[in-house]
């Protein structure tokens, strides 16, 4: 095995590109996922049956089935029918970036609907029965406790979501975009090095995904600082034992 | 007693590994074909592999007296396989290139490729550099096509490079694609589906001074074997039996 060093330095150029590309499809499908899961979210937490069942359907769908799948039916299966093609949304859905970024919402999407609505679920009965207890709407109350509360507690969740979307996609490649993934599917093509050039794609993979987490780390202590609990001092003073 | 257990089952792993080694290196030798680029190569309604590629592989192995187990494999992994180990021959239409002569050895050929364009047939395309300009060009990954585009024609027109050549047809029939860059058999076959009704070839085909051959790796004494069989079916007539199945015209 010969591990060749100009080959990962001659494409890195080529690889820095889908860097961009990958960073762009992740940032603008989670923003507009996460947009879509809070309304999502919320109907799921809902009391009312009916509202509760209504995003149902379209997050079983999505998380039920392969994010390849989904794409290919976006990409592929939608320019089959005559009346997508001459419809006003053919400019869009006949870019493969704009596919991947509808393939990635909804699916991004559907799977923070549920961890949005676990959070809100999970927020302690009394801090709502404050909230009526201070005579706050239901829209009030939805926005300053329900909401920045359900974050707090969604973040770490979330972030691994993230995570996994960042990963997820390299099923960019698939649809002719040139991602990291694809960039060095491409390059892979032609040099048939598929070591150096995945090793490389991989280390690239794996620097996004730890600035992804050390930002996440960094939101959690903000967003969660009154969670923080540290015994105070004048307890040890009290009885030595409770330091060990 | 875990531990044991561990021990005794890498040790078999390794004991299984070994074996299959030693079977590739027997009688069997493992061909590997894509079964995504029709007529050369497919998968058939029965869910077997077929097309020209299979049938000379299983008339030369006829020839060989060898026995030949073919397997599917999907395209840009193909070579990596084959250093791999996991086969020993690759007959899926491969041409012969500088870079895959790097890694791989080549037979002597056993048909030649042209390129060319396909457009819808009410198209005027102008297949000249100034004619493509701006224009949207698809071929397949990692194929002598989209080599090709790459190489000569990577700024004048937006290249898509599609994993199979099937989604490739699909972008240039839904009009994502003004044109594709094929190899000229395959799209012939497809031009004659009824997916490929309303395409034509466009402009002047292009001599790349394409060889299609089996690729082996470095060293392997397989390649004596299979230029004798290759030479021994061109003589007796059953390549050209063979061929008059796909194409009205030679393509040796």
């Amino acid at each position: 095995m010969n591990w060749d060093w100009n080959v990962i330095i001659e494409y890195f150029p080529r690889l820095i590109d889908g860097v961009w590309l990958t960073l762009e499809l992740v940032f603008f499908s989670g923003l507009l996922g996460l947009l879509l899961a809070v309304p999502l979210a919320l109907m799921r937490a809902s009391h009312n049956p009916w509202l509760r069942a209504l995003p149902f359907g379209y997050i079983f769908f999505f998380r039920g089935t392969p994010l390849l799948v989904q794409i290919f039916l976006i990409y592929y299966g939608a320019s089959q029918f005559e009346v997508i093609r001459e419809s006003v949304l053919w400019p869009i859905l006949r870019e493969p970036y704009w596919c991947a970024i509808i393939a990635f919402t909804l699916n991004t999407a559907a799977y923070s609907a549920e961890l949005i609505r676990g959070a809100i679920q999970a927020i302690p009965k009394g801090e709502l029965e404050a909230a009526d207890a201070f005579g706050m709407s239901r829209v009030l109350k939805i926005r300053r406790i329900v909401l920045p509360r359900a974050f707090g507690i969604v973040l770490p969740a979330y972030g691994n979501e993230l995570i996994l979307m960042l990963k997820s996609s390299s099923l960019a490649s698939t649809i002719t975009l040139l991602d990291i993934t694809g960039a060095a599917r491409t390059i892979i093509a032609r040099t048939y090095t598929p070591l150096e050039i995945f090793a490389a794609a991989g280390v690239l993979y794996l620097l996004i995904a730890a600035v992804m987490i050390g930002s996440f780390r960094l939101l959690e202590k903000r967003l969660n600082r009154h969670q923080h609990y540290k015994m105070p001092a004048e307890l040890a003073a009290v009885d030595p034992r409770m330091v060990d | 007693m875990k531990i044991n257990k561990l021990i005794s089952a890498v040790a078999l792993a390794a004991v299984t590994t070994v074996t299959s080694t030693a079977a590739l290196a027997g009688d069997k030798i493992r061909i590997a074909t894509e079964g995504a680029y029709a007529p050369f190569n497919l998968i058939n309604e029965q869910g077997e592999l077929a097309g020209f590629d299979v049938e000379i592989a299983k008339a030369l192995c006829a020839e060989m007296k060898a026995d030949c187990e073919i397997v599917a494999q999907d395209w840009d992994g193909i070579i990596p396989g084959l250093m791999g180990r996991k086969y020993d021959a690759i007959i899926a239409s491969m041409s012969v290139t500088e870079e895959r002569q790097r890694v791989v050895e080549f037979t002597d050929r056993y048909y030649s490729n042209v390129l060319a364009f396909v457009a819808a047939e009410g198209k005027e395309l102008d297949t000249s550099e100034a004619g493509l300009k701006g224009l949207t060009v698809g071929a397949q990954r990692a194929t002598i096509a989209g080599q090709y585009l790459e190489d000569n024609l990577a700024d004048v027109v937006d290249i898509k490079l599609y994993d199979t050549q099937d989604n490739a047809y699909l972008d240039l029939a839904n009009g994502r694609l003004d044109a594709l860059l094929s190899d000229k058999f395959p799209a012939y076959d497809w031009m004659r589906s009824e997916d490929g009704k309303g395409f034509d070839f466009k402009g002047e085909d292009i001599d790349i001074d394409d060889e299609i051959a089996i690729a082996i790796r470095k060293g392997d004494p397989l390649k004596e074997k299979f230029n004798a069989a290759i030479k021994a079916i061109v003589e007796n007539g059953t390549y050209e039996k063979i061929n008059a199945r796909y194409f009205p015209f030679s393509i040796y």
